[in-house]
């Protein structure tokens, strides 16, 4: 009692300066919270702003007439070996230079084919297999511009330079330019980025390869981490006498979750590749390195699950004579999985993420070929950011924008999905 | 040491770490009554009975010294498992703990794990007698596949009852089994432990000496990890031999 003050006025003389101090606080906080979200906002903004245009492909309409011996034997059958032969990409060049008659000169003609791309002939022999019966008559099919044209169209390309430092000429502009005029060039949905795999054009490169490589690798994973994880989570949590050998691996678990990721490639290529000597490039050695990094992820998280079960009920399990394996078995871990889970899919979240250690093990190769089995030469999705991100031509640019877009809705599927799994199965006691 | 002891205990001395719970117990426990063990907090009595199961094993740091045996087998042996000592010796905890399963899987875990039933129709058999001896079965018998949790607190505590019957055990402990019922619930447990000592040998912890007044044939008096005295409940309550007894039951301490 200071002052004369009863002990009621000295505490609400005291309560005003708390109540601003807890003010202050709460904006503190707000403010950090709305800086996070302002730069997950520009990140993901800027991501998508440079990625969405490579969501369409610009393609020009050419008219050909495809002679019948170029693609069928001499019984009339459609023939791969005839096929084979036959000159596809001068066909589509040429096709493409009877919109322009006038160009008679030998560069100006090179000049102009450069504005289809260079595997437009391969489309239309992939055309011509689908659908034979366009063979033998004037067609006309759309095929896809070179990346130059299409950046151009999509705004992407500077032209108030001078000539020499431009990718495409003052003639190509205006060849373009009369091709949008003619109304016979256009930009549609770019299904070529999602059904194929990496290609040295642009145009005629895909995500579908990585995607696949990166899936093989995350059941290689999720198959290897998840089952040992469990188990060393229950054997620590259960069976393991507490002591100085108990501890020190508590403590190296939790420091190898620790470890960079670029370590583990490292051991992956010493151990899996040079001593076990495992294929190169394998999604197999992929997911085994990466499941090596989220094996500490997910015994932690294991680990908090089956601690987080009441301990009654493993009481009332053993006091009915059920030996520790059971009580874990049959009531811990059904009761555990949902956080089991959790902490699996946001390991296997960081997993898909990591491209460090697949990069150690040569899964950073370039692939025309969507891999099929463990064992195939195979990239990653993040493996495959890196390498379009690596690339010259500004059409690549977009494209690992585009994938970095995809690879993060995954990502954001996946955490989403460990939130929904805690919400539907979490247990109040 | 009387004939029909089932359990004799004889200076038993338990350690959490370097710290000692129970100093030299010496204690027997007749077959076919109730027991019961009061004391203020803290001053042993469920860690004493948690040591008839040998629940005190999965304790991190706790040791038991000295012997127990029932029947006249030492339950602390190497030879012996803790797990076909918990067939034989029932527990029901203070906080009523059924499995989040259905009513009929909880009673039905402990013979399935033992293989007590040779078929469904037996198991089936079992869980009906057990509840009906639990004296759940009118209440339960249309619902025995709803979950266990979804229960009021003292038809939960009956299902652990239930549970721990199923498995045919000879001895019951009972650690608090009412602390958390009310005074209805209680009373029908109550009414319950009665009926099971016909059959079975029961140890009750409790912290209401009226309950111990009500149930137990013998009690136990526990103060500082020191067992101060065991008789008939009568004697307790009426005449105890030992002052800190009857400063407790009076309400002086405690």
């Amino acid at each position: 009692m200071g002052n004369g003050k009863t002990n009621t006025e000295l505490i609400a003389k005291s309560l005003e300066k708390r109540h601003r101090r807890q003010t202050r606080l709460k904006y503190y906080g707000l403010f950090s919270i709305l800086l996070g979200i302002t730069f997950l906002i520009i990140l993901l903004g800027s991501i998508t702003l440079n990625g969405y245009t490579a969501l369409q492909q610009t393609v020009v309409q050419i008219s050909v007439n495809i002679s019948p011996d170029k693609v069928f034997d001499d019984n009339g059958n459609i023939s791969e070996e005839v096929m084979y032969n036959t000159n596809w990409d001068g066909l589509a060049k040429k096709a493409f230079r009877q919109e322009f008659p006038d160009v008679v000169d030998r560069k100006e003609k090179r000049k102009l084919s450069d504005l289809i791309s260079s595997n437009a002939g391969y489309d239309i022999k992939w055309m011509v297999s689908q659908n034979p019966s366009i063979v033998g008559k004037e067609t006309k099919l759309w095929v896809k511009t070179s990346d130059d044209v299409d950046q151009l169209l999509k705004g992407r390309l500077t032209v108030n330079v001078p000539e020499e430092q431009r990718r495409l000429s003052n003639s190509q502009l205006k060849w373009v330019k009369n091709l949008t005029d003619k109304g016979i060039i256009k930009k549609q949905f770019n299904t070529v980025f999602f059904t194929s795999a990496d290609s040295r054009e642009p145009e005629s490169s895909g995500i579908l390869g990585a995607i696949i490589g990166s899936a093989i690798a995350m059941v290689v994973t999720m198959a290897l981490a998840l089952p040992f994880a469990v188990m060393a989570a229950i054997y620590l949590e259960y069976f393991a006498k507490p002591g100085k050998w108990t501890d020190f691996i508590e403590v190296n678990i939790n420091n190898l979750a620790a470890v960079p990721s670029i370590v583990f490639g490292l051991l992956g290529l010493a151990v899996f590749l040079n001593f076990f000597e495992l294929p190169r490039s394998a999604p197999l050695v992929g997911g085994m390195v990466l499941s090596l990094m989220t094996l500490p992820t997910i015994i932690i998280a294991s680990r908090a699950a089956i601690r987080a079960v009441p301990s009654s009920i493993r009481d009332a399990a053993l006091s009915l004579g059920a030996s520790k394996m059971q009580a874990a078995v049959d009531h811990v871990l059904p009761l555990a999985s949902p956080g089991i889970l959790t902490g699996t899919i946001i390991g296997m979240a960081q997993a898909l993420g990591e491209t460090a250690p697949l990069i150690m093990i040569g899964m950073v190769v370039f692939l025309v070929d969507i891999p099929t089995g463990f064992t195939d030469a195979a990239t990653a999705l993040p493996v495959q950011i890196y390498i379009w991100s690596d690339s010259a031509e500004r059409a690549f640019y977009e494209r690992s924008s585009l994938a970095i877009m995809i690879l993060v809705l995954f990502l954001i599927t996946m955490n989403l999905l460990a939130v929904l799994l805690r919400k539907k199965f979490e247990k109040k006691w | 040491m009387t004939i029909d002891s089932k359990i004799q205990v004889r200076n038993v001395n338990v350690y959490y770490g370097n710290a000692q719970a129970l100093y030299d117990v010496n204690l027997d426990i007749k077959s076919k009554e109730i027991t019961s063990l009061i004391g203020p907090s803290g001053c042993g009595k469920s860690t004493f009975l948690r040591c008839l199961n040998r629940m005190n094993d999965v304790i991190e740091g706790c040791r038991v010294e000295g012997n127990i045996t029932i029947d006249g087998e030492n339950i602390y042996s190497k030879d012996k498992d803790p797990v076909l000592l918990r067939a034989r010796v029932g527990m029901v905890f203070q906080k009523p703990n059924p499995f989040p399963k259905s009513i009929f899987d909880n009673v039905a875990y402990g013979p399935r794990i033992h293989g007590l039933a040779a078929n469904t129709t037996e198991l089936r058999e079992i869980v009906e007698n057990s509840l009906e001896q639990a004296g759940l079965m009118d209440e339960v018998k249309d619902r025995l596949n709803e979950s266990a949790t979804g229960l009021s607190g003292g038809q939960q505590q009956r299902i652990c009852i239930a549970r721990a019957i199923a498995v045919s055990p000879e001895v019951i402990l009972m650690d608090e089994p009412c602390s958390a019922l009310d005074p209805i619930a209680t009373a029908r447990v109550e009414e319950l432990m009665g009926n099971l000592s016909i059959n079975y040998t029961i140890v009750i912890v409790t912290h209401s000496m009226q309950q111990a007044a009500r149930v137990s044939t013998r009690t136990a008096f526990f103060h500082l990890g020191h067992l101060v005295e065991c008789d008939e409940t009568n004697k307790i309550f009426t005449t105890p031999n030992d002052k800190r007894t009857e400063d407790y039951i009076t309400g002086k301490v405690g």
